[in-house]
């Protein structure tokens, strides 16, 4: 279990991170969701001790790691960019964390070898062993990286945007892949991420945050249908905002929670329409308030055209009151 | 209407910059003009002298002390200014402090320097009455005029060549290596050994390469310090102008020829070296 306790960290004058609070489970995989700025990227990293805290602890189990080096902790970390030894062959990347353990600890070169082999066989790169990082391609490389961690018997796996520098396809397939071995291996993981789809895909949880502290923690079920806050509304999936009948509270609606109504709805001027997928993409603009409006429509029925006004009404939606400004 | 239809060479990438034939070209005229000429006037003034006549003064005892004396004294220079200038590149890219640019603009002086005030300097503060030599001399160390002191201004000249080579490798290598070989239990001797130096040692053979070269034509600081004992501190370039000044035209170009191809020899085989391991790696 990994337990992290009233964590605070400043940059400088910049806060990055406020009375952060969060329990992983064993073998949980949790994502760290937010835009840049919202100290996910610097919470995974104190939670791997390649930077400190100011105050609050980090427990490894029972055991409070607060100001044990990167070194000892014994997390398994992989880079945004992969941090391979570019004059090292892929099996030597693999095996660094063994080569470089002192004497005593060290297992003998057959043993080293054989452990390299048998991780790049679990990465699906068995026979790239003699390789160098220049000779594969992106997706390979971050298998490397994860190969390399996973070297060392990790007790916790921790991955900055794993995916970040991969294109669409690779990364949509690395992703189920990952997911997979999580699954085979169950080890506990977290991981980084600004793409919101890969957090609800991947994560068993997904911690929301913003500005230095979690909005929310919850399963993706969670987080997509009950937002806590408005910000984790808008970050996770898409949501539209119309002013509720009240005129002070602001109504959350997602796109596929829309429906055109005969009577009795907001009139909408359609601006735009689009196959997205199995629906209808309608962009349009609330008359009178101007505000942008996304519904998506079952593709099965006709699709209203631009230029024409429909009324709209929400079959489901989520209120958030006005809090302050 | 007649038409010609190009057809690129297998050896050459495609691009969508046009102008390969005339960039090529104008790359060779220049060399040429610069480089192979004066280089081949060279040859062909020692090639005017008989093949016992150019054995007898091209390495003659005097000629190949003089060799091993520039050789020597260069390749040690470089191997200091590898060191150190590694040290300086190190500091001037991974901190910061005030003043840092004044340091950076010091380490570039020797490349602006008259070579000959170097040598007069440095001549005045190793010279057994000198600043540090007054030191030195009661120690039993000499400087001035001994290969020491060739070798110090050597390290002079130098330092430029191995600071700019290895400072923007060095830059440019990610702060996330070395924070995954930490990850793994690496310690900092096995971070900085293992996956540091490897990283920058192609720039800083460049910077050897570049630094030994200088040292092994250096001419103006050297002639101070070395107090010019035939067989024993005189360096090669000196033994040139000597033989110039006696009018021994072909005598000079055959000592020139010997140190030229030596040092073509050494730093072909050095670039050579890092063609081959940047191919290897699939850069």
């Amino acid at each position: 279990m990994i337990r992290v306790q009233n964590i605070t960290k400043r940059f400088g004058e910049f806060p990055a991170l406020h009375g952060i609070d969060l329990e992983v489970k064993p073998g949980e995989f949790i994502a760290l969701l937010g835009p840049s700025g919202s100290g996910k990227t610097t919470l995974l990293r104190i939670i791997a001790g390649l930077e400190f805290q100011d105050s609050g602890e980090v427990f490894f189990h029972d055991e409070d790691v607060s100001s044990v080096g990167v070194g000892e902790r014994q997390v398994g970390f992989v880079f945004q960019h992969y941090a391979l030894f570019r004059h090292m062959t892929v099996a030597e990347n693999v095996a660094f964390g063994l080569t470089v353990r002192k004497a005593k600890n060290r297992p003998a070169k057959s043993v080293i070898k054989a452990r390299a082999e048998e991780l790049l066989r679990l990465v699906q790169l068995d026979g790239l062993g003699s390789r160098y990082p220049g000779q594969l391609s992106g997706g390979q490389r971050q298998r490397v990286a994860l190969a390399r961690a996973l070297a060392i018997e990790p007790r916790l796996l921790l991955l900055d945007e794993p995916f970040g520098a991969l294109d669409a396809k690779v990364r949509k397939d690395l992703r189920r892949w990952l997911k997979d071995l999580h699954r085979q291996m169950g080890l506990t993981s977290i991981f980084v991420t600004h793409d919101q789809e890969e957090a609800l895909e991947l994560a068993d949880r997904v911690v929301v945050m913003d500005h230095g502290v979690i909005e929310q923690i919850g399963t993706p079920e969670q987080v997509y249908m009950e937002p806590a806050t408005p910000f984790v509304a808008r970050f996770v999936g898409e949501t539209n905002q119309l002013p509720a009948s009240d005129g002070k509270d602001m109504l959350h609606v997602r796109p596929h929670d829309l429906e055109i109504v005969a009577a009795d709805g907001d009139a909408v001027l359609v601006d735009n329409v689009f196959r997205k997928g199995g629906c209808w993409r309608v962009e349009g603009t609330l008359t009178g308030g101007g505000k942008v409006v996304e519904i998506d429509l079952d593709a099965s029925r006709p699709a209203p055209s631009p230029g024409e006004t429909v009324l709209i009404r929400p079959r489901r939606s989520k209120i958030f009151a006005q809090t302050g400004a | 209407m007649p038409t010609t239809t190009f057809r690129r060479p297998d050896w050459r990438a495609p691009s969508v910059l046009p102008g390969f034939g005339l960039t090529f070209g104008f790359t060779l005229a220049w060399l040429t003009l610069i480089v192979l000429i004066p280089l081949a006037t060279i040859f062909l003034r020692s090639a005017g002298m008989g093949w016992h006549e150019f054995v007898a003064v091209g390495f003659s005892h005097r000629a190949l002390a003089a060799y091993r004396l520039s050789f020597g004294t260069a390749a040690a220079a470089g191997l200091v200014n590898a060191l150190f200038g590694l040290l300086v590149a190190w500091v001037l890219v991974r901190y910061s402090f005030p003043g840092k640019r004044v340091v950076s603009a010091l380490v570039d002086l020797p490349f602006a320097l008259p070579t000959a005030v170097a040598g007069i300097a440095l001549t005045a503060i190793y010279a057994p009455t000198g600043w540090i030599g007054q030191y030195l001399e009661p120690l039993g160390i000499k400087v001035a005029f001994t290969p020491i002191g060739i070798t110090i201004a050597l390290v002079f000249i130098g330092l430029p060549f191995v600071v700019r080579s290895v400072e923007p490798v060095l830059a440019d290598l990610g702060h996330d290596v070395e924070e995954a070989a930490a990850t793994l239990g690496a310690n900092r001797v096995q971070t900085f050994s293992q996956v540091i130096f490897p990283a920058i040692a192609p720039a800083l053979v460049t910077g050897f390469a570049l630094a030994f070269a200088r040292g092994v034509g250096e001419y103006g600081s050297v002639i101070f310090i070395s107090g010019n004992m035939p067989g024993k501190t005189e360096i090669a370039p000196l033994l040139i102008v000597t033989q110039l000044e006696q009018y021994a035209y072909a005598g000079a170009t055959a000592i020139a020829t010997v140190m030229m191809l030596v040092s073509f020899v050494i730093l072909f085989g050095l670039n050579t070296w890092q063609a081959v391991r940047r191919r290897r790696l699939g850069a």
